[in-house]
């Protein structure tokens, strides 16, 4: 991990109708965040695949972010539980393949969380900065 | 699923979005960035990528170099995805072979402190961008035939207000009610606010439109039991007495209304003290009593109301305000007055809420001999019995808490709407998510307020949460409208962005369809094996079901694994900023933009210009615009130096505008 920028890189991923509405406030109120950190946006959090966190990390991303629509989610009072399993399987192939833990955390964004996603990606920064 | 096929000629459009996204970005370097990707054919900057011109530009582009996909990297796709999905289908291309990428929202503003780093991402933003586009795969809408019904569930005054109108609209309406009586809790009383009509007069006036439409069918002491099928085509089980009736319609809208709240025994007094009773009982109370108010035996001479029992809990379970309490709280003492002589009334409020329209009716009250008490949510009035009398301790937080004891012959105690007591048998019927307040949730409070997320199911009025009459109608008629533009047409045309299964790959293991909260995947036995079939009218495109697959044999249109992975290959790869970070607008980059790139607004002002200087007003009338777009524009161009102001004009009142280091102006 020489050479590598200040900033850890973060992937995050958003829902379509609930989180990435409140990553977009963010912007549109200019609550700025680190410029490492890049979103796909999916219709649920409980479709993201392990493989996908896994790709990556090992590719170069330094951390791997949910932001779930936790129990507002629209499809399923189940999200939580099977978000918490995909994050549970990822750990899995992250620890086979020698990568923190750390790496992948997950809070539940909605719609109007603007600061609270901007503090959690300092927070998530910081944590990164350290397992360096 | 899985294609190995990539877009060769793929057209890229970064947007400047009049400085939005060029302040902080330098749109132009990463434009030259990404001319070099694998497959692009285009790249461009433009200054507003959904102005009209502009829209006009790329299809002309598609057609003379036969683009196969495009990308425009602008705002987020909140707000244009549906624009360029279009532009790519009157260019001739398939609207799934577009990709929008957010470079405004997430990244020119949320970054306008970084500019070199904000550019650096939105490389990595747009390279992502067109490798997922390249892995795009051409959808076709997935089209259902439907049948010209529905059903609605719940015959209040929302239901039966929207029966009228889907049935005048040419829709086969059945109208299923629990009880055995139409109505719902209106029918209950007498005088309403806000207009002073008759609940039942307003039910009798619906009934009878009702019974004169041939097309509504009536249903009472009717249960829903099964619902099957999906938007279209729903197949409803009803319940009547014996007789079992399966109902074949295009959409259902549900309108079951709202319990009221009932206090638990000994709250405030309730069910332990005689004297104590809720709003709705008090509403009775007053509807059935002539001359004299009387109860248990007794006349009232005086009557305290305490509001928001139930509600807005801040440790319990209701949080929510109920809105109509205190209006009818309100109401029923206005009644009171003009009906009986002579009684005293205390309103003993958190606080009041008698918006819009209803706050005429607080005003007349305050005017009043009533008497209004405002208590914390902390220390709640208490409910005692002294002898014979009911006493009512409240501490005033108006008066710095001084407590009063007050003496009545009545305690009101202002109960709010909760939800239908058995609304999570028709939730888990319909599968219609309930939200923390327990009331039916729709897909979007503003946005698309009566939807459900599931295709095809609608609510209206107080089934979604507390509402007077004419906020229920207001929803149920919207959800009206709604409907009879899907069921209006013999098909429907669904989004085909859904689950699809690779055969070869599933071994039928089950555990997609276990995921599955629609019912959506069924076994299905093709070329001599079982797999997993993904019913495409009923999929919802959530994605749940393709985690959990042991072989990987399940994706998401549009969420392809090529299309994720490329998306991350794409942001990771390495940008090298080549000159110094800065931002330009077009017409002054050094490639000879003219007048020609800039929208079509721009070269008529300018046009326009060109002999004299003008102001802002006049512009707008020579060329019939609104004058605000036109601020809007000149704004934008004299912050590019493309015009400057030229002195007041002859009232003083307008700055005139002349041009500026434009070139030739060409039209
Ligand atoms: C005390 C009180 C006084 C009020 N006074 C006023 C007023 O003066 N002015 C005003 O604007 N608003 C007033 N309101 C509010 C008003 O009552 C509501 O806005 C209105 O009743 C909402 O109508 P609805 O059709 O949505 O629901 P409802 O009136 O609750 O009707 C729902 C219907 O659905 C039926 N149903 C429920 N579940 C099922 C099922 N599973 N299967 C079949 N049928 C089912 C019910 O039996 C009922 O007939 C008052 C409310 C209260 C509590
Ligand atoms: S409407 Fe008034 S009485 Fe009802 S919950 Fe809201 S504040 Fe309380
Ligand atoms: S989980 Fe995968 S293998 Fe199992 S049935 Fe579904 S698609 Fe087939
Ligand atoms: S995408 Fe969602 S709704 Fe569609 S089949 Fe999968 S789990 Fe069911």
């Amino acid at each position: 991990m020489e050479n590598k920028q200040i900033r850890p890189k973060i992937l995050v991923f958003s829902t379509d109708k609930i989180s990435d509405p409140g990553i977009d406030q963010a912007g549109l109120r200019k609550i700025h965040y680190s410029p490492a950190v890049y979103v796909i946006s999916l219709p649920c959090s409980s479709g993201i695949k392990p493989r996908w966190i896994l790709h990556a990390l090992k590719q170069g991303f330094d951390g791997v972010f949910i932001a779930a629509d936790g129990h507002e989610c629209s499809y399923s009072p189940k999200c939580p539980d099977l978000t918490n399993k995909i994050i549970e399987e990822s750990q899995r192939l992250m620890k086979e393949n020698n990568i923190n833990p750390k790496r992948i955390r997950m809070a539940a964004i909605c719609s109007v969380c603007a600061e609270p996603f901007a503090s959690h990606m300092a927070n998530f920064t910081k944590i990164l900065a350290e397992l360096e | 699923m899985e294609k190995k096929e990539k877009k060769e000629r793929i057209g890229v459009y970064i947007c400047h979005c009049g400085g939005n996204i060029s302040d902080y970005v330098d749109v132009a370097q990463i434009k030259d960035i990404v001319k070099n990707e694998e497959g692009v054919i285009i790249s461009k900057n433009v200054m507003f990528a959904c102005a009209d011109s502009n829209q006009k530009e790329m299809i002309k582009d598609i057609e003379n170099e036969k683009l196969d996909a495009i990308v425009v990297a602008s705002c987020s796709p909140k707000l244009h995805l549906h624009t360029f999905r279009n532009v790519a289908l009157r260019g001739g291309i398939n609207p799934y072979n577009y990709t929008q990428v957010n470079i405004r929202e997430q990244c020119s503003w949320a970054h306008s402190d970084t500019p070199k780093e904000a550019t650096q991402k939105a490389a990595g933003l747009i390279r992502a961008g067109i490798n997922k586009v390249s892995f795009s795969e051409a959808l076709e809408n997935i089209e259902v035939s439907s049948t010209r019904a529905v059903v609605i569930i719940g015959a209040g005054v929302s239901g039966m207000r929207a029966s009228i109108d889907l049935a005048k609209m040419g829709n086969q309406v059945y109208l299923i009610e629990k009880e055995n009586s139409i109505g719902g809790n209106i029918s209950k009383w007498k005088d309403l606010f806000i207009t002073g009509q008759k609940g039942n007069t307003i039910i009798e006036a619906l009934g009878k439109q009702i019974r004169e439409l041939t097309n509504i069918t009536v249903f009472t002491s009717a249960t829903i039991e099964k619902v099957s099928g999906s938007l279209g085509n729903f197949i409803v089980q009803v319940k009547i007495g014996s007789e079992i009736l399966n109902l074949k319609s295009g959409a259902i809208l549900v309108t079951t209304g709202f319990d009221s709240y009932i206090p638990k025994e000994g709250e405030f007094g309730y069910k332990t003290y005689p004297c104590v009773i809720t709003l709705p009982e008090f509403r009775e109370l007053i509807d059935n009593s002539r001359e004299t108010l009387i109860y248990n035996n007794r006349k009232v001479n005086s009557i305290a109301y305490i509001y928001c029992v139930g509600m807005r809990q801040t440790k319990g379970e209701n949080k929510y305000c109920s809105r109509v309490c205190c209006t009818t709280a309100i109401h029923s003492s206005l009644l009171v007055h003009e009906k009986f002589n002579e009684v005293q009334a205390y309103h003993l409020y958190r606080d009041i809420r008698t918006y819009g329209k209803q706050e005429l009716l607080y005003e007349r009250s305050s005017k009043s001999s009533d008497i209004y008490l405002k208590y914390d949510e902390k220390a709640p009035p208490v409910v005692e019995i002294a002898g014979s009398k009911l006493l009512v301790k409240v501490k005033d937080e108006l008066t710095k808490r001084q407590e009063l004891v007050l003496e009545t012959d009545l305690v009101v105690l202002v109960t709010g709407m909760v939800p239908r007591s058995d609304s999570r048998q028709i939730s888990a019927l319909l599968k219609i998510p309930v939200g923390n307040d327990k009331f039916f949730n729709e897909i979007h409070p503003k946005l698309r307020p009566v939807e459900t997320v599931i295709n095809g199911v609608f609510l209206g009025g107080s089934c979604q949460g507390p509402k007077n009459i004419s906020e229920s109608v207001q929803s149920a008629l919207s959800a009206a409208v709604k409907i009879n533009a899907l069921t209006k047409n013999p098909t429907i045309q669904l989004e085909p962005i859904i689950a699809r299964v690779n055969f070869d790959a599933c071994i039928w293991c089950g555990k997609c369809a276990e995921v599955c909260e629609y019912d959506a995947i069924h076994p299905l036995e093709m070329y001599g094996k079982t797999v997993a079939s993904v019913n495409e009218a009923v999929c919802k495109g959530c994605g749940m079901c393709t985690p959990v697959c042991p072989s990987d044999a399940i994706d998401m249109a549009q969420y392809s694994n090529n299309e994720i992975e490329g998306m991350i290959d794409g942001f990771l790869e390495k940008v090298e900023l080549e000159k110094a970070e800065g931002t330009s607008a077009p017409g002054e980059g050094e490639d000879g933009n003219t007048m020609k790139d800039m929208p079509q607004i721009w070269r008529q002002l300018a046009a326009c210009l060109d002999k004299e200087s003008k102001t802002i007003p006049a512009l707008a009338k020579e060329l019939d615009l609104n004058p605000e777009l036109v601020t809007y524009h000149m704004m934008t161009m004299n912050k590019y130096n493309l015009v400057e102001a030229d002195g007041l004009d002859d009232s003083d009142e307008y700055y005139a505008y002349k041009l500026k280091n434009l070139p030739h102006v060409e039209n």
